[in-house]
């Protein structure tokens, strides 16, 4: 379990802080969508969420993470990255820079976890049969698409078997296809008791992915429950959130008096 | 990325045009493999594709950042290979897909500041230029800050108005709405609406179908330029999208 208690954060130089009490449980095997509008203070969130912040970007926290009953302000950047693994949300940053094909990339990963070099090679080659990157092993990881990049730092993660993930963005710049092989391969990877939080402006992935979402404002949790009923909530709309096409369209069939349950499960395959 | 998506009636009057493009990176990775398309002056078109199918390499062929390996790119009917980039820059604005390789100023208003001062642009012009773009995208309060104190979607935004403040003819965005909440979708809708109201050509890189349904009038699909040629957007079929790995709005 990954657990953030009474956590409020500020940047080093900033004079104000940009998250605020903010309690969220992630429980093992359970996805969580974090939504809210630009500048919200999500990617802030992640960065906390993974320790990153403050162990390696600074500023000062407030409150507590920890991971699995381990207080994460007492724990290294490499004995944290063994517990939490952060995904970014520009895959330029994410990149390691030091590996000449796609394939070490991967496999610097869980190389830096110590383990033996074939379980490193099980590991790389099955993050990257999930993406379906086998095309992709000999590049050079700095001369790929922005889509391809972004999935490769997917895999990167997918590669350490983390126990809890935290995603920013993952899909942003990627096709429909790679959007939806991220969305099996993180399904996939909270069926091992992985716990995943996610920051997503598309809906549509979190309302198939996870079994709650969390809403933040100004740095604050302003809503948090089942996926369902948040998606449902008019206030994600006054938020700059747009509700996935699942819930605009029962809710446009509900204002011309049609109940959506008559359609059966036609609006979920229609956007999945 | 290979094919054609020429309309012969616009040949005369395109704003951007390729004859047979093949870009090679590194002398093996075949990213353009004889690429014809016109894209008409004044037109919005979306392209859209699957990833690496070579949809950012195609438009930095546009303002000269990537020369053709094979074949040739004409902006407004001359060839680019006798101009150079600082040339081709007063013609084609083109915003990066990742902003943190076009921003590099202390402050917003500098950053912005830069592409108009180099086409020579001063005093109340330039400063009114400046004003328009961060007005635009919604940065007119930010003008002081370092653009790395904003967050990932307003160092795009900023990316947009250091482009719009050129005003050049033809804009290029590269994955506009990446990261943008719906408003923010909205603002780059708009603005794409009055570069086009004002008689400029844009050309924009997504995979929001959405906001490509919505603010564009033809699409062009990067994989098989060929098959998809001339779909307005209202017309996109569903089997050519789910073809082109791409979600049906």
């Amino acid at each position: 379990m990954l657990e953030l208690t009474g956590v409020s954060y500020r940047y080093a130089g900033y004079a104000t802080e940009v998250l605020h009490d903010i309690d969220l449980r992630l429980a093992d095997g359970e996805i969580v969508g974090l939504v809210g509008p630009n500048e919200a203070g999500k990617s802030t969130l992640c960065l906390v969420a993974s320790g990153l912040a403050p162990a390696s970007v600074g500023g000062s926290l407030r409150g507590t993470l920890t991971l699995d009953g381990t207080p994460a302000a007492g724990l290294a950047t490499h004995e944290l990255a063994e517990r939490v693994v952060v995904g970014f949300q520009n895959p330029n940053t994410q990149r390691s820079g030091i590996a000449a094909t796609v394939f070490e990339e991967i496999a610097l990963g869980p190389m830096n976890l110590g383990l033996a070099v074939a379980e490193t090679v099980e590991r790389t080659r099955e993050a990257i049969e999930r993406l379906k990157l086998e095309h992709l092993i000999l590049r050079d990881p700095q001369r790929l698409s922005g889509g391809q990049a972004q999935l490769v730092g997917i895999a990167s993660l997918l590669a350490m078997r983390p126990r809890h993930v935290i995603l920013d963005e993952p899909t942003a710049q990627l096709d429909p296809a790679g959007t939806r092989l991220v969305g099996e391969a993180l399904r996939s990877l909270a069926g091992t008791g992985t716990s995943l939080l996610i920051a997503e402006h598309k809906t549509d992935l979190l309302d198939g992915l996870c079994s709650r979402i969390v809403a933040i404002d100004g740095g604050r949790i302003v809503i948090d429950g089942p996926t369902g009923e948040v998606f449902d909530d008019p206030r994600l709309t006054g938020l700059g959130v747009e509700r996935p096409a699942r819930a605009r369209l029962a809710a446009a069939l509900a204002t011309r008096g049609v109940e959506p349950g008559v359609l059966g499960g036609a609006l979920e395959d229609a956007t999945r | 990325m290979t094919g054609r998506a020429l309309d012969p009636g616009a040949v005369s009057t395109s704003a951007i045009r390729t004859e047979g493009l093949v870009h090679v990176y590194d002398g093996a990775t075949r990213a353009l493999d004889g690429v014809d398309l016109a894209i008409a002056r004044g037109e919005r078109v979306a392209i859209v594709g699957q990833n690496g199918s070579g949809k950012s390499t195609l438009v930095r062929h546009f303002n000269g950042l990537l020369r053709p390996t094979e074949g040739r790119v004409l902006v407004d009917g001359a060839d680019v290979a006798d101009r150079r980039v600082a040339h081709l820059a007063l013609t084609v604005g083109l915003v990066f897909q990742d902003p943190d390789r076009q921003i590099f100023a202390g402050k917003v208003r500098s950053e912005v500041a830069f592409g108009p001062r180099n086409l020579g642009r001063r005093g109340a012009e330039l400063e009114g230029a400046i004003d328009a773009a961060l007005v635009a995208t919604g940065l007119d309060k930010d003008a002081e800050t370092n653009p790395y104190d904003l967050g990932y979607s307003r160092r795009k935004l900023l990316a947009l108005a250091s482009i719009l403040a050129m005003g050049t003819p033809i804009v290029v965005l590269d994955e506009p709405t990446t990261g943008q909440d719906a408003r923010g979708v909205e603002r780059i809708h708009r603005i794409v609406a009055e570069l086009s109201a004002s008689g400029r050509t844009v050309v924009a890189i997504s995979h929001d179908m959405r906001f490509v349904a919505e603010a564009f009038e033809r699409v062009i699909d990067a994989r098989r330029a060929d098959r998809a040629r001339w779909l307005p957007s209202r017309g996109v079929r569903r089997d050519r999208l789910a073809d082109a790995r791409i979600d049906v709005p």
